[in-house]
């Protein structure tokens, strides 16, 4: 027995070098896999206000830039105003649920990302007491951003598009063909269309958008552009390159939106027994 | 180890902590050379440091940044390793004579030529481990391999010249 305990005690760099590496990959695939969360996460409050300080010192050089696309912003949706003026009276009287909206937006801004890695996250100024909840879509107005994942009292912290893990719901705008948005991790400029068959005709500039069929995102918001399409290896699916819109590396403002029905949603695939992960 | 050196080590092992969440995070040379400079608050420890004390630090270091990247556990992943396999190396590259009782393996204490036997292989295993982790089943090995060879030389790099442009003094570090 001793003689054992001797052999132990000899051993116990090694051993403490194996338990401490088992405990780091379990948290690395815990933090992974879509519903776990990592324990420790840049929402704790006092790393989302470092990170919170440095962003506020960063984003005061681009405040030009910033206000540039804004402005443009505000000016694409005026116009959208005065397009839909005319039917504010359908619009705003709630009797036909089919102008019923069922999105809130709310802004927020991203103090801390990666981008370089092959699961980037984001950090976000804004948690559960300004009323952000897990789920939440990500996108600004060049387009998707990403999922909000965790979220702290006044932190929450986004799954990145750029992350190997997450997929989104998407359709090629010209002929409505849905497929999958999922980054390779590869170029942070690209991502990969998946499921798109192979007679579907698409060429390289067509846009893909949003499908609304994840109910995180409302139809339509823009993902990118398609940059490359070729026949894949795997014989029935194209292999469909989209360049993103958003510009990951200069991401500031972002738009946060929920949906409200969500909860019905789930309820409803829960009782037909179809597993949907956002 | 004595109270004073403790806490120099400690103001240090902050001081990369903050450059590297706040400066080296959003660094990427060409998209493939990162830099992790807070591994040489682990790489720097006094060379008869026990190995289970190097574990521990390299651990809870690792931790701290990865609360920062978001990355779960990659980089206590690496870091842990690193601390395994550094008294392993430091006995494969000692000099002979071997070394004296409390030296920190330092490009002032050892020389270039030592340093650089030393820090590279360092560097790019904890990179090996970093990218294999962060990339498991994603990319090819070539990819992690590119990665690595390009990170380990930026963080070597700037590891000899952090310590060439601002620690002028022989001993202590701060």
């Amino acid at each position: 027995m001793l003689r054992i305990l001797e052999f132990l005690y000899r051993l116990r760099a090694l051993l403490l070098f194996v338990f401490l590496e088992i405990i780091a990959i379990w948290m690395v695939v815990r933090n992974n896999s879509p519903q776990g969360a990592a324990f420790f996460n840049s929402s704790m409050a006092l790393t989302g206000s470092l990170l919170k300080t440095q962003a506020d010192i960063v984003g005061f050089f681009n405040l030009a830039e910033e206000n540039q696309d804004l402005a443009s912003q505000n000016a694409s949706l005026l116009q959208q105003i005065t397009l839909l003026a005319p039917y504010d009276s359908i619009s705003g009287d709630g009797l036909d649920s089919t102008f019923r909206n069922s999105y809130m937006v709310q802004s927020a801004r991203v103090v801390g990302q990666t981008l370089r890695l092959s699961q980037n996250h984001l950090t976000i100024n804004k948690g559960s007491n300004q009323g952000v909840k897990e789920g939440m879509g990500i996108f600004n107005q060049e387009g998707v951003v990403g999922r909000v994942k965790t979220v702290s009292n006044n932190y929450s912290v986004g799954i990145s598009l750029l992350n190997t893990g997450l997929l989104v719901s998407s359709k090629i705008k010209s002929s409505d063909v849905f497929g999958s948005i999922n980054w390779d991790g590869e170029n942070p400029l690209e991502a990969k269309m998946l499921y798109i068959p192979r007679h579907v005709l698409a060429n390289p500039g067509d846009t893909v958008v949003t499908s609304g069929f994840n109910a995180i995102f409302p139809e339509g918001i823009l993902i990118g552009t398609i940059s490359e399409v070729a026949p894949a290896t795997d014989q029935n699916y194209l292999n469909i390159t989209v360049k993103l819109s958003a510009d990951f590396s200069k991401l500031n403002h972002v738009y946060l939106i929920e949906n409200t029905e969500l909860s019905e949603l789930d309820s409803l695939y829960q009782k037909a027994e179809i597993s949907d992960e956002y | 180890m004595n109270i004073r050196n403790l806490l120099s080590y400690l103001a240090w092992g902050i001081i990369l902590v903050f450059l590297q969440v706040l400066l080296f995070k959003n660094l990427a040379l060409f998209g493939v050379g990162l830099c992790f400079l807070y591994i040489i608050l682990i790489l720097h420890l006094p060379i008869n440091t026990s190995p289970i004390s190097l574990l521990i630090i390299s651990f809870g270091l690792g931790l701290v940044v990865d609360i920062f990247y978001d990355t779960g556990g990659i980089h206590a992943a690496g870091t842990t390793f690193l601390g395994f396999i550094r008294p392993l190396w430091l006995r494969a590259i000692s000099p002979t004579g071997g070394y004296d009782e409390d030296t920190e393996p330092t490009l002032q204490e050892m020389g270039t030529g030592w340093y650089l036997t030393y820090i590279l292989p360092m560097t790019f295993f904890f990179c090996l481990i970093f990218f294999t982790v962060d990339q498991w089943g994603t990319l090819g090995f070539l990819n992690i391999l590119n990665k690595s060879f390009f990170s380990s030389i930026l963080t070597a790099l700037l590891a000899i010249l952090v310590q060439a442009l601002f620690f002028k003094r022989r001993r202590g570090i701060l």
